[in-house]
């Protein structure tokens, strides 16, 4: 049953659970004695699955033959990006409690933040240009170049996750292992694409 | 609607287009439903509700302060709101169950920790094998309320129940060779199960210099708010060393050694540019990879400054006269 925008519609709804489920644990005090350092990681830990899970999309469509996953590429980095943005939210209200200075400092003493900050900021503009309007203003060739820089806010989001771990680096390790696959994929050469006739 | 059917077939074998689409919306509420929930499940798992109960127990109910010496002045007593018990026995770090904070008490529940005997050895003229009631009988149990400041920037206020370490050292009589006294943790990964990942060099161990470890402030704990050391807080016995940063406060202690040499130390030997040997709270000194000039106190609300020797320098700043703190982290 091949119904896209249902499939959309239920990509879109499941994105939406895990921020369901934080908003009623913060709301009824499930998140442990630090509930703000709860919703820092677990926002966290959200953005780089979501990006890992955009990365995906392209690797999964090839596989697969079927085309039309890649509605879902876009849905999963905006979605990405929508973490990462209540991430430093809660980063900017509980830990520098908006003041920019202390976000300065704490960027100097923790090298890591500049990682994470630098993995947002080259989210946004992909997220300003991830219309089809701006696929067209842009050209297809220009676009897709500028969004290749999803490939090192990936790695950057990473590289920021393992190096907040103070030893247990086992999760971060983990989403490496995976973006390495992810990454890898795109690096193997080209084969010639298959005759539509062959494939079946 | 019914107008729309094909007039050759007989209508009553056609699926009424209502219905028909009835069941497709009906079999699409289940998938969403379903993919909801899934996620949902996955989600839970990977994030378990961690319920934070009000404290059960308070300081007033259980009196446990014995004989409390004012010679240090408030420093046994801190006069700041207690964590409360649920909070302190909630949020841990102990790598031999879990690395997660929040996780700890559940992995922790049912650890065995009597009998429990802890062997005191090296330079000293008495060594011996302590059972854990006879090393309680050491002292007069105190309740000190003290400040927990953890490397991690987030600190807590604690009573303990205990009494201070030089009361043990001096039943051992050390020799004036001794210089440092180095602790072990059990290490047992049938009963602490996360010994079995080599997260760190097991077993756990800590040290101190001669004069911090006889220093009055230095604490062996067997209790919290009155109650047995809880598994996941270091049962049976742990050390509490209130200006220094949490991880040298070892727990579920097995062995002591007098020494003439500084120990090597596990979060030492773990990262030695980050946690140095004598791990003093310091604002001042940064950790490479976070600042430790705040703290977040937890149950608390906001950053609060971190002090000096986490507010004990009128008492331990003479023991670091001339020492470049900035050197020895």
């Amino acid at each position: 049953m091949k119904d896209p925008e249902f499939a959309k519609r239920v990509v879109f709804l499941n994105s939406l659970v895990p921020l369901a489920i934080l908003i009623w644990d913060k709301s009824h005090d499930q998140l442990g004695a630090n509930p703000n350092e709860a919703l820092l990681h677990k926002t966290g830990n959200l953005a780089i699955i979501f990006l890992l899970l955009s990365l995906a999309v392209t690797p999964l469509r090839k596989l697969t033959g079927k085309n039309w996953y890649s509605l879902f590429r876009k849905m999963l980095g905006l979605f990405a990006f929508f973490y990462m943005c209540l991430h430093l939210l809660i980063y900017l209200s509980f830990y520098s409690e908006f003041d920019l200075r202390k976000f300065a400092a704490a960027m100097v003493s923790n090298k890591f933040i500049i990682l994470g900050l630098a993995a947002f900021l080259m989210l946004v503009p992909l997220a300003i240009t991830s219309t089809n309007g701006m696929i067209k203003r842009l050209g297809a060739a220009k676009w897709k170049r500028l969004h290749q820089l999803v490939y090192v806010a990936a790695i950057a989001a990473v590289t920021h996750f393992w190096m907040s771990q103070k030893r247990d680096i086992s999760k971060p390790a983990l989403a490496a292992a995976v973006l390495f696959v992810l990454l890898a994929y795109r690096l193997v050469p080209k084969r010639k694409p298959v005759p539509v006739a062959a494939k079946i | 609607m019914s107008s729309d059917r094909p007039k050759d077939v007989p209508s009553g074998e056609i699926t009424d287009p209502t219905v028909y689409a009835s069941r497709r919306t009906l079999i699409k509420a289940g998938v969403l439903a379903a993919s909801l929930l899934a996620t949902g499940g996955v989600y839970r798992l990977l994030n378990p509700v961690r319920h934070r109960k009000p404290a059960i127990f308070t300081a007033s109910t259980q009196p446990t302060t014995q004989g409390v010496i004012d010679s240090m002045g408030s420093a046994f007593n801190v006069n700041e709101p207690k964590t409360t018990f649920e909070d302190i026995t909630n949020y841990n770090n102990f790598y031999e169950f879990s690395t997660d904070k929040t996780g700890v008490a559940d992995a922790a529940a049912g650890f065995v920790s009597r009998p429990w005997s802890v062997t005191i050895g090296g330079l000293c003229s008495k060594p011996a094998t302590l059972d854990l009631d006879d090393i309680l009988k050491t002292a007069p149990i105190e309740q000190r309320v003290y400040r927990m400041r953890c490397v991690e920037a987030w600190s807590m206020v604690i009573p303990w129940d205990g009494f201070p370490l030089s009361k043990l050292l001096e039943r051992v009589q050390p020799l004036s060779s001794a210089k440092y006294v180095t602790f072990t943790t059990l290490f047992d990964p049938t009963r602490m199960p996360n010994q079995r990942r080599r997260v760190l060099d097991w077993p756990y161990v800590e040290g101190l210099r001669m004069d911090e470890a006889m220093h009055p402030l230095t604490l062996l704990a067997s209790g919290i708010y009155g109650q047995p050391m809880p598994p996941q807080d270091g049962a049976p016995l742990r050390l509490v060393v209130p200006w220094k940063y949490g991880f040298k406060g070892i727990k579920s202690i097995v062995k002591i050694e007098l020494t003439d040499k500084q120990p090597p130390t596990t979060w030492n030997l773990a990262g030695p540019g980050e946690y140095g040997f004598y791990a003093n709270v310091n604002p001042n000194v940064d950790h490479p990879r976070w600042s430790q000039a705040t703290e977040r106190r937890i149950g608390g609300d906001g950053n609060r400054r971190t002090l000096m020797f986490n507010g004990y320098a009128d008492q331990v700043g003479h023991l670091y006269a001339g020492m470049d703190l900035a050197a020895n982290y």
